[in-house]
């Protein structure tokens, strides 16, 4: 197999890089479509700072939520975007799936053929996500790919490994943690990051 | 039976090294191109669909695909459907690409005066 090259060099100084050829490319694009009136610069000011506005703590209030409200994990699991909605949340317009993690059953999330993600409620995906080594080896190996994680999943427990598409994105409902009896849903919510939404870790427990 | 054939983007299952754990800051023309993305496929646009970005990706076809970063894979695909949608000529990306890469370079490189 040819080493690939890393797929994301790390960020640059700019001032120091000379321009590529797909970073003319998008301004061009930009441009002409601006000329063309499919939309305007405000337009895209607007999507990008909506774009620096999603993160993982949009997802992290629905699993909280879900781990004090059974009625509300119910209807999570139904249809996430609904539940979203009803916390104020813009889950977009695409379904996305809530897989529940138990004593039992461990949930991992993955795109094989590209990069399909619950966006809308965790921001963008990280680079490993995106990676091929991720892409090719979590639907065939999930247990030693959640150990680079350093996370460790009993053999008594089944790992499904969900693979998303264009039409249906997936996220875990991760189990809460022992001992957060006391803990209040907004405390509850940062022991849920973005990678224990993907499944790849598990919540973290309470200090 | 021979194994079939796979596309360059249809991974499952291959084996790979370990993954890489490091994650970079997005650059703001990566951020620019995902914003394109979304204005195209909002409600009220209507452009392109997420389906139709994935299969300009994956007609880049082998070489290419494995070559570009992944906003380089989105802006070609962008661009490609664009033109086959008749919303943007191809002669006209040409022309403009060549008078930002001018405008740059005279920004970089101001002309020295005699």
């Amino acid at each position: 197999m040819v080493k690939k090259e890393p797929l994301h060099p790390h960020q640059r100084d700019l001032e120091d890089t000379p321009f590529t050829h797909y970073q003319i490319m998008t301004t061009a694009i930009t441009e002409l479509l601006f000329q063309k009136n499919i939309f305007s610069p405000d337009d895209l000011r607007a999507q990008l700072e909506a774009i620096d506005r999603k993160g993982p703590a949009d997802g992290a209030r629905l699993i909280a939520r879900a781990w004090v409200d059974p009625d509300f994990k119910e209807r999570m699991k139904t249809s996430v975007n609904s539940a979203a909605t009803e916390l104020g949340l813009d889950p977009g317009n695409i379904p996305i799936l809530a897989v529940e993690n138990t004593p039992e059953l461990h949930n991992v999330i993955v795109c094989t053929l590209c990069s399909c993600y619950p966006r809308m409620l965790i921001g963008l995906p990280p680079d490993w996500y995106k990676s091929r080594s991720y892409r090719a080896r979590v639907v065939r190996e999930p247990r030693t790919v959640l150990k680079e994680f350093g996370t460790e999943i009993s053999d008594k427990v089944e790992i499904r490994v969900h693979d998303s598409t264009a039409d249906l994105r997936y996220m875990v409902i991760p189990m809460k943690p022992d001992c957060t009896e006391s803990m209040d849903e907004s405390a509850l919510a940062k022991l849920v990051t973005r990678d224990t939404m993907i499944g790849v870790t598990l919540a973290k427990v309470p200090d | 039976m021979k194994p079939h054939l796979r596309r360059p983007h249809d991974l499952g299952g291959l084996d790979d090294g370990p993954i890489d754990r490091n994650e970079h800051l997005h650059e703001p023309w990566e951020k620019q191109v995902d914003a394109i993305l979304r204005l195209l496929n909002d409600k009220t646009r209507n452009i392109l669909s997420i389906d139709e970005l994935r299969r300009g990706i994956e007609e880049l076809g082998p070489g290419i695909y494995e070559k570009l970063s992944y906003y380089e894979r989105w802006i070609a695909s962008i661009t490609n459907l664009l033109i086959e949608k008749n919303i943007l000529e191809i002669d006209e990306i040409g022309r403009k690409m060549a008078e930002i890469e001018r405008r740059w370079n005279e920004d970089r490189y101001p002309p020295k005066e005699s």
